[in-house]
């Protein structure tokens, strides 16, 4: 039986139907991060599981137990909202005691708590303070220390990191991560950093306009996505999502993606083709992720189908430890990712190694994976 | 070229400067005169009020008048001075002006924290309570007073009082806490603080200026008052505006013109340092109304 339990609910503001009958599910202990552009209902749906927002339709269960209707002090729950929500009049200290305070936990346990979170969140100085007092940064901490200090069933984090500058927030991830796995509470956390969710989640679930496109593992949401949205959605750069057609050469699968100037460039599709199977002909949508694109000596050395052909160069970008290397396909930018010290040049031919392996096909009408 | 315009910019600024310094001396002026001849008269004896000019100062200062506007004056049919009423009128602006700003924050908070179905019409009809003339609620409340047993009773005043200034510092809090973010009072909920801890916890501590706003209002609305407390006090609960209107109005004989100034000036007293002790707070919390709401 899973700890939390979302099922097929509904929340309606008014006429606008917000969330559109959500279904996730995750085990204790489980990190959860939903993900999803913005407006799509990523912290409707957190406050719909704190119970600060009540459901159209539909069930929320907290280890087996029915909670809808629940009052959100009842549910045991703790969350940093996005806004932080710092009560203005107290200080930090005092902040983050609120709730103690009110469960009548003695003076002296609340201060020892305090000085823990404090330091962990490298807020000590500032314990003193009114929040009027504090950078962007330190409110977000203090809204983190706010839940961290309490032990609650589930956290919920409406993008805890968003306002920090990039080493702290690095720190804070490992944190963040390191706490989670101490202490075995179960997550809920909302961000739009790619990284972070894919370095925290046990599960991710992608939102798009009140519905979950896709919820699964890290790894399947990247290797494998269900659709167009959420392949384009995860990774940095994007996936290469390339206009392409099926061709079939005596049985053997290809797909034929168009260039400026030369003949269409071929690529042979082997294992992965079973839902290619009868499609000759046909317009796809050619999905391949810019790392699965390298220069010969970079490519994978234990895949199974690995193209080697060359391309025309628009342009050279190098990233430090990478070469992000474009070319045209398909009247598309595709981007390369190539190792740093790759010689290649704007304007001239070089060879890319595909990694066919790694490759995903969809269907351009419907955006839907076809294989 | 560039520094000639800005000099002439400067100059013609400075002109309408002054100009505008004329005109607000003239208003100060205007504003200040009759305070001044209210006080200067107030210390002057009666021969020398009758036989002089009202703006000249006082040749011979007496004090003489503002002791017996306190303590002595007739006021109707017994001798006992201001001081009576004014206590009259402490003990009816105090719990007056507390309880209808405390409710009136409690109606705030409720009306945009606690939202419930028909929230809406209930602020309506609280404002329009603003709107309704002091005279139309005279008979009613007389009735409603007498019923109750509070007729003619320092409470009575109160309680007419807390009604008819609720509409108004419903409005004050309601507009202020329309600006106040929702999620703290969600944050608070979480954290385990029920409906009264979040108002006096979260809420009433940042109310500051708003709180100031009201309570200058309220004061100077209940202590300026005269219908009600003309209308609804007995002479043991007569406020000091109904007393100052008994000692100018019915003292036989001859007028002492001085005694009336230092009892009006007595009467008025309260609100002015209500003012002066608060009135910077007042412009602040209706600039920061204005610019959150
Ligand atoms: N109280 C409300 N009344 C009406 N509509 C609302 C309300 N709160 C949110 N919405 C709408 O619900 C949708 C989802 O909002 P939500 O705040 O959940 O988005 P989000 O995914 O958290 O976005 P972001 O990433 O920008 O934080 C939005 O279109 C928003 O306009
Ligand atoms: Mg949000």
């Amino acid at each position: 039986m899973s700890f939390l339990e979302i099922d097929n609910i509904v929340k309606h503001f008014g006429s606008v139907e917000v969330l559109k009958g959500v279904s996730i599910t995750l085990e204790e202990g489980g990190f959860l991060v939903l993900v999803g552009p913005s407006g799509c209902g990523k912290s409707t749906l957190l406050n719909t599981i704190a119970g600060l927002e009540s459901i159209t339709a539909g069930e929320i269960r907290i280890n087996g137990r029915r909670v809808n209707e629940l009052h959100p002090s009842k549910r045991d729950i703790a969350m940093v909202f996005q806004s932080y929500a710092l009560y203005p009049n107290m200080t930090v200290a005092q902040n983050i005691t609120f709730s103690m305070e009110m469960r009548g936990v003695p003076k002296p346990e609340r201060d020892k708590a305090v000085q823990e979170v404090g330091r962990l969140l490298q807020i000590e100085p500032l314990l003193k303070r009114k929040p009027s007092q504090l950078s962007g940064g330190q409110r977000q901490r203090v809204a983190m220390g706010r839940a961290l200090v309490r032990d609650p069933q589930v956290f919920l984090f409406d993008e805890p990191l968003s306002n920090l500058d990039a080493k702290l927030r690095v720190d804070m991830r490992t944190e963040i991560k390191r706490l989670h796995q101490s202490m075995g509470t179960t997550v809920v956390y909302v961000t739009h950093d790619q990284i972070e969710a894919m370095t925290l989640a046990s599960s991710i679930a992608v939102m798009r306009d009140g519905e979950v496109q896709q919820f699964g593992t890290p790894s399947e949401i990247y290797n494998d996505p269900v659709n167009i949205f959420v392949a384009d959605f995860m990774g940095s750069p994007a996936m290469n999502l390339i206009q392409g057609r099926i061709r079939s050469d005596g049985g053997a699968l290809a797909v034929a993606l168009d260039r400026d100037g030369a003949e269409p460039l071929t690529l042979a599709v082997n294992g992965a083709g079973e839902g290619l199977n009868g499609l000759n002909g046909r317009e796809v949508i050619f999905g391949i992720r810019p790392e699965a694109i390298t220069d010969a000596e970079g490519a994978d050395r234990t895949a199974k189908n690995v193209i080697q052909t060359e391309c025309a160069v628009e342009v050279v970008e190098p990233a430090g430890a990478d070469t992000f290397v474009v070319t045209r396909l398909g009247g598309r930018e595709v981007i390369a990712r190539m190792r740093s010290d790759t010689a290649v040049d704007a304007g001239s031919l070089a060879p890319f190694a595909f990694n066919m392996d790694k490759a995903v096909f969809f269907d351009p009408a419907t955006e839907q994976r076809i294989a | 070229m560039a520094a000639n315009t800005q000099d002439t910019a400067i100059r013609t600024s400075r002109l309408a400067r002054a100009a505008i310094y004329a005109v607000l001396l003239v208003f100060v002026i205007y504003y200040l005169l009759p305070l001044f001849v209210m006080v200067v008269n107030s210390v002057k004896t009666l021969d020398e009020i009758r036989g002089g000019n009202m703006l000249s100062l006082p040749q011979i200062f007496t004090i003489e008048p503002w002791l017996k506007a306190w303590g002595t004056a007739q006021i109707g049919v017994s001798p006992t001075g201001l001081k009576p009423f004014f206590a009259n009128s402490l003990a009816m602006v105090v719990p007056a002006v507390v309880i209808a700003t405390l409710l009136g924050a409690l109606n705030g908070y409720v009306l945009t924290k606690w939202r419930f179905r028909g929230h809406d019409l209930v602020f309506g009809m609280m404002l329009l309570a603003c709107f309704i003339p002091f005279q139309i609620v005279l008979i009613p409340m007389a009735t409603v007073l007498g019923k109750i047993g509070l007729a003619g009773t320092t409470p009575g005043l109160v309680l007419v009082h807390v009604v008819y200034g609720l509409g108004f510092t419903t409005l004050f809090f309601r507009n202020y806490y329309e600006a106040f973010p929702t999620e703290l009072v969600k944050a608070a909920q979480m954290d385990g603080a029920g409906f009264f801890k979040i108002f006096y916890r979260i809420l009433i501590p940042s109310s500051g200026p708003i709180i100031v706003v009201t309570v200058i209002w309220q004061f100077t609305n209940v202590w300026n008052d005269f219908l009600f407390g003309a209308s609804f006090a007995d002479f043991d609960s007569m406020p000091m505006t109904v007393a100052l209107n008994n000692l100018v109005s019915s003292s036989t004989g001859v007028k002492e013109y001085n005694v009336h100034f230092a009892g009006a000036i007595m009467a008025a007293l309260p609100t002015l340092v209500v003012y002066v002790v608060s009135g910077r707070y007042f412009v602040r919390g209706l600039m920061a109304g204005a610019v959150k709401g």
